[in-house]
């Protein structure tokens, strides 16, 4: 009887050992990788390394988004397809409190509230939005909380875009202008180091218009938020609202019935998620410093979603490098690909591909055209080869592994396993 | 709590009726149970057993009637209000957290006594981390106390049927209750395994908790109970001691048939 026990019990162990060293592998990796990248930008590019600095602290949102993403669809099983209306709801409290803007709304004074209190304010205002959303609708099972929140991410965009100027209560979002001239960062201290030419220490009343530490001072920065976000996601994980969301995603009824207030649980981790958004979106709004509607529209959401999903639901370090992965892919190779393709073609010698004859539009527009098709298959593919994820958390490989999972909502491959 | 000195009846069922449009699931069912005994609720299949169960912690609403827990009406409170109260249950097909470990999973059943805000968790403070190495030491004591420690880290769904039974009583007595409902805790298992639950079952009994117990088993029921209830059709059909119900002819009769 022992016997049997201990052996059923050692390839967990094995297993549990073998899933913590490999987060910590990928940490380690994402750290270095962080620490390396300005330099390795340099010297790829040959000193002008700044745009890809500015390019990932841009990145750095998405990452930060999918950790919070995270927290509601890996952890508590629900389905949020409006997330980025969080992240509108950020940035917009972000551009309005730290600009000209609300000059001329009916306030008739322009604010301007230092970073930090702006960047929780933010987070605040975004979570009250996750309460007031989920509060009707979180008694509702899944499929039709994803719709809600589908809904959601539609109004929100709208909603802004009306507030324009010539709306009823005056202009208070700047409409399809959006909001321009929004304060960079002035932070009470923050580092300086050989970037801008100085010695590494900290220094007093840092302000980010200082061009020439830009946009490494917005990469630190960025650094920063994300490592603070990854270890308070990790310590929620880990702790007993943690097992209660994973309870709640298990199975309501036993977790109602362990005295899991199920309702209350659900809504924090939609609040948590949503204060993560918030909190994007304040930090993108002053790093862009100018926030519009169209950067929150439906594709975005579903692009921290795919992140997440791609990535390996429930496990943050794999979030992370979905996020990564998708940013570069959407952000990066997607658009340099038509040029790519056509400095290619140049290069081997079928330069003539490059020239417009009739229907063919030259090859650069033509892969430009094809631009979604190819991030289609690539997704795709990925999601064949690994179904969980690239690295999920334990729990997803083995359900997916068992092809078991009772709620089949994101299980794509539970079926035919 | 008060100064009160707790009353000897420990739930107290008051007409209560279940009905699902038509169906009369529980009819006008009174029933009380004192403090630290085990008190059995027997009938055949589809005689409204599990329905009342789930009617005492709250899955279902009553149509009419009052249950009454310590003296409190708990009657229309939500289910996570009632394990709250210090009611816990088994369910009749196992329902434990899949893909979390046992020892996880016992800790979810304490969650409602654990006080660790939202900011404790979040930060980790000196209280959250002390309270979490309490709840899992108290967690692993619970898994010793079932016989199962040796599977804490193993997921739940990878138990094999009969410790997955314990683990339920496990996350069950986790959130110290004062009354736990075990809806066919030996189903399924063989004569020995049942037996061994059946010795489970007496040593939660002797930790002071009073147990109300579904078991289809005649011979388990009238070895373990001190009073049995008897269902049939959602009514009751005979209330007692053992002895008193094995002899009752509309207990022989709803078990073996008109004829026999």
């Amino acid at each position: 009887m022992s016997r049997r026990l201990l052996a059923t019990d050692r390839p967990m162990r094995w297993a549990s050992g073998w899933f913590k060293s490999r987060n910590r592998t990928i940490y380690t990796f994402l750290i270095l990788g962080a620490l390396l990248f300005p330099s390795i930008a340099d010297v790829v590019t040959g000193g002008e390394g700044n745009h890809l600095v500015s390019t990932a602290a841009d990145a750095g949102v998405f990452v930060l988004l999918a950790i919070g993403l995270n927290v509601v669809v890996g952890f508590a099983g629900l389905l949020d397809l409006g997330y980025a209306a969080f992240f509108a709801i950020g940035a917009y409290t972000y551009g309005m409190f730290a600009s000209g803007q609300l000059l001329g709304s009916p306030l008739h004074h322009e604010f301007h509230v230092t970073f930090w209190v702006l960047l929780l304010a933010a987070m605040f205002v975004a979570a009250c939005f996750g309460i007031i959303l989920g509060a009707p609708t979180l008694r509702l099972r899944g499929d039709y909380l994803a719709i809600v929140t589908l809904g959601f991410g539609e109004i929100v965009p709208r909603v802004v875009q009306y507030l324009g100027p010539g709306s009823p209560i005056g202009n208070w979002t700047g409409g399809v202008n959006g909001i321009a001239a929004i304060d960079p960062p002035k932070l009470p201290f923050f580092l300086t180091g050989p970037w801008v030419g100085a010695p590494i220490e900290f220094v007093k009343n840092f302000d980010f218009t200082n061009q020439i530490a830009y946009p490494m001072d917005f990469y630190l920065l960025m650094l920063v938020l994300i490592a603070v976000c990854i270890v308070l996601a990790t310590n929620l994980y880990n702790s007993r609202m943690g097992r209660a969301w994973m309870a709640v995603r298990e199975d309501e009824v036993a977790a109602a019935a362990s005295g899991v207030n199920t309702v209350a649980v659900k809504l924090l981790a939609f609040a948590i998620g949503a204060s993560f958004a918030g909190f994007a979106g304040g930090f993108y709004g002053s790093k862009l410093s100018l926030v519009s509607a169209d950067n929150f529209q439906f594709i975005v959401s579903v692009s921290i979603l795919v992140m997440v999903v791609l990535g390996g639901m429930g496990n943050i370090p794999g979030v992370i490098v979905g996020a990564l992965l998708i940013y570069t892919t959407q952000y990066f190779i997607l658009p340099n690909l038509p040029y790519w393709s056509e400095s290619f073609a140049n290069a081997v010698g079928l330069g003539t591909l490059n020239q417009s004859h009739g229907d063919w539009v030259g090859l650069r527009d033509e892969v430009q055209r094809l631009n979604y098709l190819v991030y289609g298959l690539i997704l795709v593919t990925i999601m064949v080869l690994r179904p969980q994820g690239l690295f999920p958390s334990r729990i997803r490989e083995q359900e997916l592994e068992k092809g078991t999972a009772e709620d089949s909502v994101f299980d794509l491959r539970a079926e035919d396993v | 709590m008060s100064a009160t000195v707790a009353p000897e009846v420990i739930l107290k069922l008051d007409h209560l009726t279940k009905r699902f449009g038509g169906l009369t699931a529980v009819n006008d069912v009174s029933f009380e149970i004192n403090r630290g005994e085990i008190f059995s609720l027997i009938g055949p299949n589809g005689a409204g057993k599990t329905t009342l169960f789930n009617t005492v912690t709250g899955m279902y609403k009553a149509t009419s009637g009052a249950i009454t827990f310590e003296g409190r009406e708990i009657t229309g409170l939500k289910p996570y209000q009632i394990a709250g109260r210090g009611i816990g249950r088994t369910f009749q097909q196992i329902r434990l957290f899949s893909y979390m470990s046992a020892v996880d999973n016992v800790k979810v059943g304490e969650h409602h006594r654990m006080h660790a805000k939202l900011w404790d968790s979040l930060f980790k403070l000196p209280r959250a981390r002390r309270e979490e190495r309490e709840v899992h030491a108290r967690a692993m004591e619970l898994l010793k106390f079932v016989g199962i420690e040796e599977q804490a880290h193993n997921y739940a769904r990878n138990l094999p049927y009969g410790h997955q039974r314990r683990l339920e009583i496990a996350r069950a007595l986790a959130g110290n209750p004062r009354l736990l409902l075990l809806d066919e805790p030996a189903a399924g298992a063989n004569p020995q395994e049942k037996g061994e639950l059946m010795e489970l079952v007496q040593r939660v009994r002797g930790q002071g908790i009073t147990i109300l117990l579904i078991e289809h088993d005649m011979k388990v029921v009238m070895g373990i109970s001190e009073r049995i209830f008897v269902l049939d059709y959602g009514e009751k059909i005979a209330e007692g001691k053992p002895q008193e119900v094995r002899t009752n002819p509309r207990v022989i009769e709803a078990y073996l048939g008109k004829s026999a």
